[in-house]
């Protein structure tokens, strides 16, 4: 094999490379040239107008490169080629470019051309694969060409283009760490990216060029723990382990409590525990208590960052992933960040592994080895998954030697000793040495079995296998030496050993063993010292030591018998070839035989021969490897591998939470805003509390769009669904502009509140909201013209999303001391707060009268209503038109753990006046104590990422038996989570959830049966569930179906020709997708259930629902 | 992430090299060497192994080692579980991952590495995008290439890359849809001496081959699904509807795919489907051992039990073996001690056994280990754990395709110690 390949070698490109190529290429007839003319024949080929003949020579030459053969010579000629037409010669040539432009840089500079030409083509991919040549080429002196098209292409169109930019971020840095600045400020601008194609890259970017910049991390910390899953498997793998150095830094340890009840427990734990576990323990325990007893002082219990839970749920479901380096990731993630009750979720994933390649067990079991060590219990029901098979390569079985040892407590070890027993027959010798040590370590840590694994290992003494007695005998040494005086028949047994036994280490131990308790063994101590200063001189140099030191301790305890022996031993070892063991007679003779010359430390020799030793502690050499970050190199080698980037300790008290809410950039960088102020397409107030749109979409993008080739936009168009949008709107934001003014004035006259606001804030101010509310404006158009008259609570929905939480916040203080009849009031409140914070300059004091629009907003609702009661059944009209009484009431706070008062809600189906995106909650207090309740109010709100609450005011009295009635309002953000919140009142608080049924999350909409049909049509495949169902006895008429369904969901009814279907629309509040339901009725109460809906999850829940309501 | 990329082959030549940053000398291998050198088996040269400026990972398959150089932290799953897919797009494309199709390819196969990693990072390993990016060689389209000078490259830009469905193209047409799943259960076991089970578990797969027209839409229904606890997905499957019905729906790749793979442990589930009788004994003295085995049938629903190979580790101190098969052909490699029984189907009237004397080595002491026996076996038309297909439904497509499924046991790690 060897020697054809070298043949191959010398012959070059044209033999190898594949027989097709060479037996029809008339060029390749060279073989047997020598390589200067092959090379020319290369040279002719490329300069050829046929593009065969070129991708012939290209081949041959990547074929060069692939053998590792020198191919640099032929660069002129290759590079000349970098703009062929053909596509296989221009990708043969970008290999061989990336693979010597490092070499020939000045030659190399002639391509750079192309490449640039290649970053303006209308095509995304074009433009990407130039840029990813581009910055694959190793030249210094293009660096600056480099950055700006890394800069463009950050800001690219396509999602992809920028993808590419995120991975020639970490290869520019590589060729000039001086650039790192500027490459931060494009990091930080591609996290802020919202496509899972961005994600996964930029993470790994930000991984290699800034680490440490954690704080660029804050506000895309929830966007990327949402987006992980959609993001693909390797750039999932990069961004779990970020989080997890990100979560160690911003959340409290989740088991600071746990930690503290599991020590009370240790008590009786630590009899049976390993020793590790107590050294640890006592380690932790100091540690444990100084944060406990801050924890203490504070009298805080620990409440687990809403944030840390997000990234704990949000990660959990990749442990099903297909690929093993996800699951690990996810793995290490839980064994670092989740409290210690829900680590045990990984255990079967991490089993699971160990089915897959011998590299990925190994790497596997590493972990496992570590992790069994902090959280045994976690694995203890997967024992049999570590069993060892006499396939296994011997690696494997160690480590599961390693992890069965760790897993042994008083309860398994029988089952694993039986196991033991088999392993130790087996035939490959290392691996019966390994089990050998790991019986030794049971018995150490587990002190019932400690007799029956000595008695099992002693048994192994008379085994024919040297190596294996020798292994027992190291052992055993070891196990003696905890309670010496039980076992001198087992010493004598040693003893006799030494005749037999030719292992160096095996003899070493025997003769330590003998001189160390040559008390209990006064006979048979000396003879050993005799045979063995018989055989000296052919002994090993830890022999011989040992020899030595069984002499002086003899000497030192029975000088009578031995004095002769060890003055001979002594003179062996004078005239020894090894220093060490002339040194050591040396020594060894001025302790212990006394001269006149001796000093006082003769007088201490025995002490210092036979000083009570510690037993060993036989340790596993996982023990401290969870100081690395598990699943990384660094753990692997158990050595620190360069860039590894240490995991931190907790902080002993959270960092402020809120860094991590979504804010408006603004003030933040009010230097780059004013740049931007002349381009007049600001929008990022948008883009940023909207989150539906990409980065294309702020300020510097478009610019780019509009200045650049419009080619290029209208490139784009013909990419994929979302990008499309993109790209529409990007290309249309120069004529908004002026559409956009006449619109606010059309809008502007329409209402008289909105003008009033923007007469006083400050022109730009003004432009920036209109634009809001214009594009707003523009998208509920197309989608209906329904969203036309609501958009007085459109415009002010913006505002609020807009402001960032701790706004809200402070909002909600506001709110709280207002009645809730004016919400109004508090709404120009807010638009003052926010003008305030934007522009202080525009800021005047003087709130300008307000007209309430509470009217509008309720005869919107009814207009729509009764649209749909003219032309839709009655039955209808109990849901809008009187809510309360039809509406089902849920349970908030019981009367008993209220301690008198109790709470219901209600989905009341009203559009919530302060913000058209919440669903408004109608809660009914009552006071069933005996005394007066004050201060009713709520705090401190848990929400899942992007779910917003406005808070209902507070109640400042409820007199016993009284009821009372507040709104609240909860953007639920088209999800069923919960909204966690604690509810005060003057003397208690209780914790409490509201929980929407998927029905309530979405508002009716009226549409014609044409509309119906036209809509449904788009929302085919994923998007339509359909179901059968046999309808309840009493629900087979029409009306019934009408009922049942818009109670079960807040839809509309559609008109319908036929009267054997009902069809139903609506839009989920927070993100308007049509939700669209269809039930056809047939014979004998057969029916079909068919829900349309963009978004498949409310879909899929909400035929659940109205399955359940139609059959009950 | 990964610098650069060696192919050594099992004489120890290194046959292809591929760098993504600055080129790696070849001689960083020699530490690759050293620690096989150490090893005393192919697969005990550790996965990674530490130099003084890089680190080596390496994956072995097809007695060749794919050895990535690394020069800083990142986790070695990765590296491993990119290697494998390496070597499993090389297969996926020649059919067989040899070192004669890699060399016979090396243009192809330069061509993929490139398109797989960007700067040492994966940037497209679905085969189905890669398939679009380069044509996968087949012999019609080798010889049409070397007549009409056209190439492996795909002339359309890939779209694959920019969709919201990356494992699956755009524009697939067939004349006969059909969708095919088997599922295919391997049983892990060791069976102690005296008969009893000491760990069984089962490593189920459903592979699919799916050649369907356009975009379908399809849901896999089980009648069973609670069977499925730990499970592990195909990225198409929707991981949330699986969690709320358990029911399997995703728009599927093109062509061959693992759907999912799953993992039956407990011990009670788990029937055992055949039974080993055996008696393997060496004399004290004697320089001769008794060999006997008998195979048997047992739980198997009355499905027969195929294609069985036994195989075992004779001790060292064998020196040869003279057996008679009752049905069947045994190999005895007295280099390797590897004694093999190939004893194809079991027949429930007539066990099938194999019996005879072993020869010693004159003079050597009895052997103190006892072999272990590996069992590999399939049954047809059955899983194991129970696990039936209920229906699969197609949507978004109007045709009707041909469904199918195919059930099939196999034995895995399937050991008996003696």
């Amino acid at each position: 094999m060897s020697s054809s390949s070298a043949f191959n070698d010398e012959k070059g490109g044209s033999s190898s490379v594949g027989e097709p190529e060479y037996g029809h290429d008339p060029a390749s007839g060279g073989i047997f040239s020598s390589d200067y003319k092959r090379h020319d024949d290369l040279k002719e080929m490329l300069d050829s107008n046929k593009d065969s003949l070129k991708l012939e020579a290209m081949k041959r030459i990547v074929a060069m490169i692939a053998r590792g053969k020198n191919a640099s010579d032929l660069f002129p000629a290759v590079v000349k080629n970098v703009a062929c037409k053909n596509i296989e010669v221009k990708k043969l040539v970008y290999v061989y470019l990336v693979r010597y432009a490092e070499e020939q840089q000045d030659l190399a500079l002639l391509s750079i051309s192309t490449f640039q030409r290649g970053l303006k083509d209308p095509n995304q991919l074009i433009r990407a694969s130039a840029l990813r040549v581009l910055s694959s080429i190793r030249v210094t002196i293009i660096v600056p060409i480099m950055m700006l098209a890394i800069k463009e292409a950050a800001s690219d169109m396509s999602p992809y283009v920028r993808k590419t930019a995120a991975h020639a971020i970490p290869k520019l840095y590589s060729l000039d760490p001086e650039q790192k600045d500027q490459l931060i400020e494009v990091i930080e601008k591609l996290l802020a990216d919202k496509t899972t194609l961005v994600a996964g890259s930029v993470v790994m970017a930000f991984e290699e060029v800034c680490p440490e910049r954690i704080d660029l991390i804050h506000k895309n910390y929830r966007k990327l723990c949402n987006l992980l899953i959609d993001v693909e498997e390797w750039g999932q793998v990069v961004i779990i382990n970020m989080l997890t150095r990100y979560a160690r830094t911003q959340f409290l340890n989740p088991n600071i409590n746990e930690s503290l009840l599991e020590e009370g427990g240790g008590g009786e734990k630590t009899f049976y525990g390993s020793d590790e576990d107590e050294d640890e323990d006592d380690e932790e325990k100091e540690k444990e208590k100084k944060v406990e007893a801050a924890a203490m002082a504070k009298r805080k219990p620990y409440v687990m960052d809403p944030d840390h839970r997000l990234l704990l749920r949000n990660t959990k479901p990749l442990l099903q992933s297909r690929n093993a380096a996800v699951v690990m990731a996810v793995a290490q993630l839980y064994f670092h960040l989740a409290p210690k009750a829900e680590v045990g979720v990984i255990a079967k994933a991490l089993v699971r592994l160990l089915r897959s390649h011998s590299e990925v067990q190994y790497v596997v079991l590493q972990n496992v080895a570590t992790m069994t060590i902090k959280r045994r219990g976690m694995f203890e029901p997967y024992l049999k998954s570590f069993y060892i098979r006499s396939t296994d390569p011997t690696q494997i079985k160690i480590l599961k030697l390693e992890v069965l040892t760790n897993l042994a407590n008083e309860t398994n070890i029988s089952t694993i000793l039986r196991e033991f027993q088999t392993y130790i027959k087996s035939m490959d010798k290392d691996f019966v040495a390994a089990t050998i040590q790991a019986i030794g370590r049971c018995a150490t840590n587990i002190g019932e079995v400690r007799d029956t694994c000595l008695n099992g290992l002693v048994q192994l003494l008379s085994n024919r296998d040297e190596l294996v007695v020798a292994e027992s005998v190291v052992v055993i040494k070891k196990l003696l030496q905890m309670q010496p005086e039980k076992h001198s028949d087992i010493i004598k047994h040693m003893a006799k050993l030494t005749d037999n036994i030719q292992v160096p280490m095996a003899r070493a131990s025997i003769l330590w063993l003998i001189g160390e308790y040559c008390e209990h063994v006064p006979k048979i101590a000396p003879d050993v010292l005799r045979k063995m200063a018989k055989s000296f001189t052919n002994e090993e140099d830890i022999v011989k030591l040992q020899i030595l030191n069984l002499a002086a301790k003899l000497y030192l305890t029975n000088s009578k018998q031995t004095k002769l022996l060890t003055q001979y031993v002594l003179n062996l070892a004078k005239y020894d070839q090894n220093y060490d063991i002339r040194d050591r007679a040396r020594f060894i003779r001025q302790l212990i035989v006394p001269t006149e010359k001796s000093g006082a430390l003769s007088k201490y020799a025995k002490k210092l021969f036979l000083a009570l030793k510690p037993a060993p502690v036989l340790e596993s050499p996982f023990k401290d490897r969870d100081h690395f970050q598990l699943g990384s190199l660094s753990h692997l080698l158990n050595a620190k591998a360069g860039g590894y980037q240490e995991l931190p300790d907790w902080p002993e008290t959270a960092p402020d939470p809120s860094v991590r809410n979504v804010e408006v950039p603004e003030w933040t960088k009010c230097s780059s805003r004013e740049k931007r102020k002349e381009k007049k397409v600001e929008k990022p107030f948008y883009s940023d509390s909207e989150g539906e749109s990409g980065p294309t979409e702020s300020a510097d993008s478009e610019s780019d769009s509009a200045s650049g080739s419009e080619s290029g936009s209208g490139s784009e168009g013909s990419g994929t669904g979302s990008e499309s949008e993109e790209s529409e709107e990007a290309s249309v934001s120069e004529e908004e502009d002026e559409e956009e003014e006449k619109k606010t004035k059309k809008r502007e006259s329409k209402k008289p509140v909105q003008e009033s606001e923007s007469e006083q804030s400050s022109e730009e101010e003004d432009r920036k909201r209109e634009r809001k509310s214009k594009q707003r404006k523009s998208e509920s158009e197309s989608e209906s013209d329904e969203e036309e008259d609501s958009e007085s609570d459109s415009s002010q929905s913006e505002s609020e999303d807009s402001e960032s939480e701790a706004e809200i916040k402070k909002k909600k203080k506001a709110a709280e001391s207002k009645p809730p009849s004016k919400p109004v009031k508090k709404d120009t409140k807010k638009e003052k707060k926010e003008m305030s914070l934007l522009d202080l300059d525009d800021f005047e004091p003087t709130p300008s009268p307000q007209v309430t629009p509470v009217n509008n907003l309720l005869s919107n609702s009814l207009v729509t209503d009764l649209e749909g009661l003219s032309l839709s059944d009655a039955v209808l009209s109990p849901a809008t038109i009187a809510p309360s009484s039809a509406l089902k009431s849920y349970e908030l706070l019981h009367r008993i753990t209220g301690e008198g008062l109790s709470v219901e809600y209600c989905f009341s189906r009203q559009p919530f006046s302060p913000d058209a995106n919440m669903v408004a909650v109608q809660m009914h207090f009552t006071n069933n104590s005996t005394s007066d309740t004050k201060n009713l109010h709520m705090e401190d709100v848990k929400l899942q990422s992007g779910m917003r609450v406005k808070d209902f005011p507070e109640i400042e009295l409820l007199p016993a038996g009284e009821k009372a009635t507040a709104v609240m309002g909860i953007d639920f953000c088209d999800s069923t989570q919960a909204a966690n919140f604690q509810l005060c009142t003057h003397t208690r608080k209780f914790f409490v959830s509201i929980q929407p049924p998927v029905g309530e999350l979405m508002r009716p909409v009226f549409l014609t049966e044409n509309e119906f049909k036209k809509e449904q049509g788009q929302l085919m495949g994923m998007n339509e569930i359909a179901e059968k169902l046999t309808l309840d006895a009493k629900c087979r008429n029409e009306h019934a179906i009408v009922q049942r369904v818009t109670t079960a969901a807040n839809l509309s009814r559609v008109p319908c020709g036929s009267d054997k279907e009902c069809r139903f629309a609506g839009r989920t509040v927070t993100s308007g997708s049509l939700v669209l339901v269809t039930v056809a009725s047939r014979e004998e109460g057969a029916a079909q259930l068919m829900v349309n809906c963009e978004k498949m999850l409310i879909g899929t829940m909400l035929v659940k629902d109205i399955l359940l309501a139609l059959t009950q | 992430m990964i610098h650069s990329l060696f192919l050594i082959n099992a004489s120890g030549d290194i046959f292809l090299e591929k760098h993504w940053k600055s080129v790696v000398s070849r001689s960083v291998c020699d530490y690759f060497f050293e620690a096989q050198e150490r090893a005393t088996e192919p697969e005990n040269v550790p996965p990674v192994i530490p130099t003084p400026h890089h680190y080596l990972i390496s994956v072995l398959r097809h007695r060749i080692y794919f050895v990535a150089v690394i020069q800083s932290e990142v986790p070695p799953l990765f590296v491993i579980e990119f290697l494998h897919r390496v070597v499993d797009t090389f297969q996926d494309y020649f059919g067989v991952c040899t070192e004669a199709a890699i060399k016979d390819n090396v243009v192809v196969v330069y061509e993929l590495l490139e398109e797989m990693l960007d700067n040492g990072f994966p940037l497209a390993t679905e085969s189905n995008i890669l398939k679009e990016l380069i044509k996968p060689p087949t012999i019609l389209r080798t010889m049409v290439n070397t007549i009409t000078g056209s190439t492996n490259v795909g002339e359309q830009l890939p779209t694959g890359q920019l969709s919201v469905v990356p494992w699956r193209r755009t524009g697939v047409k067939y004349t006969n849809n059909e969708a095919y799943f088997d599922v295919v259960e391997e049983i892990d076991a060791i069976i102690d001496k005296s008969g009893s089970t000491i760990t069984a578990e089962i490593q189920g797969v459903i592979d699919a081959c799916v050649k369907l027209t356009g975009m379908p839409d399809l849901t896999l229904s089980f009648m069973n699904p609670r069977l499925l606890d730990d499970v592990s997905f195909h990225p198409c499957v929707r991981f949330k509807r699986w969690e709320a019905e358990r029911i399997l729906s995703f728009i599927p790749p093109d062509g061959n795919f693992r759907l999912l793979s799953y993992h039956v442990s407990s011990q009670n589930l788990v029937a055992i489907p055949v039974y080993v009788k055996h008696n393997i004994t060496f004399r004290e003295g004697s320089s001769q051992g008794r060999f006997d085995l008998t195979l048997g049938p047992k739980q198997t629903m009355g499905k027969a039990v195929e294609s069985v190979l036994v195989s075992s580790q004779l001790p060292r101190g064998v020196l040869n073996a003279n057996l008679n098969p009752s049905q069947g052909t045994y190999t005895f490699d007295p280099v390797t001690k590897l004694l093999t029984w190939d004893v194809g189907k079991i027949n429930p009237q007539k066990l099938p056994s194999l019996k005879g004397t072993m020869n010693l080595q004159a003079g050597a002491s009895k052997p103190d280990e006892n072999p272990t026996i590996n069992i590999q076996f399939k049954i047809q038309q059955m899983a194991i754990s129970g696990l039936k297909v209920n229906r699969l439904d197609m949507y978004g497509e109007k045709y009707k395709p041909f469904k199918g499924i195919k059930y099939m046991t196999k034995a895995g790690k399937f050991q008996v110690r003696t």
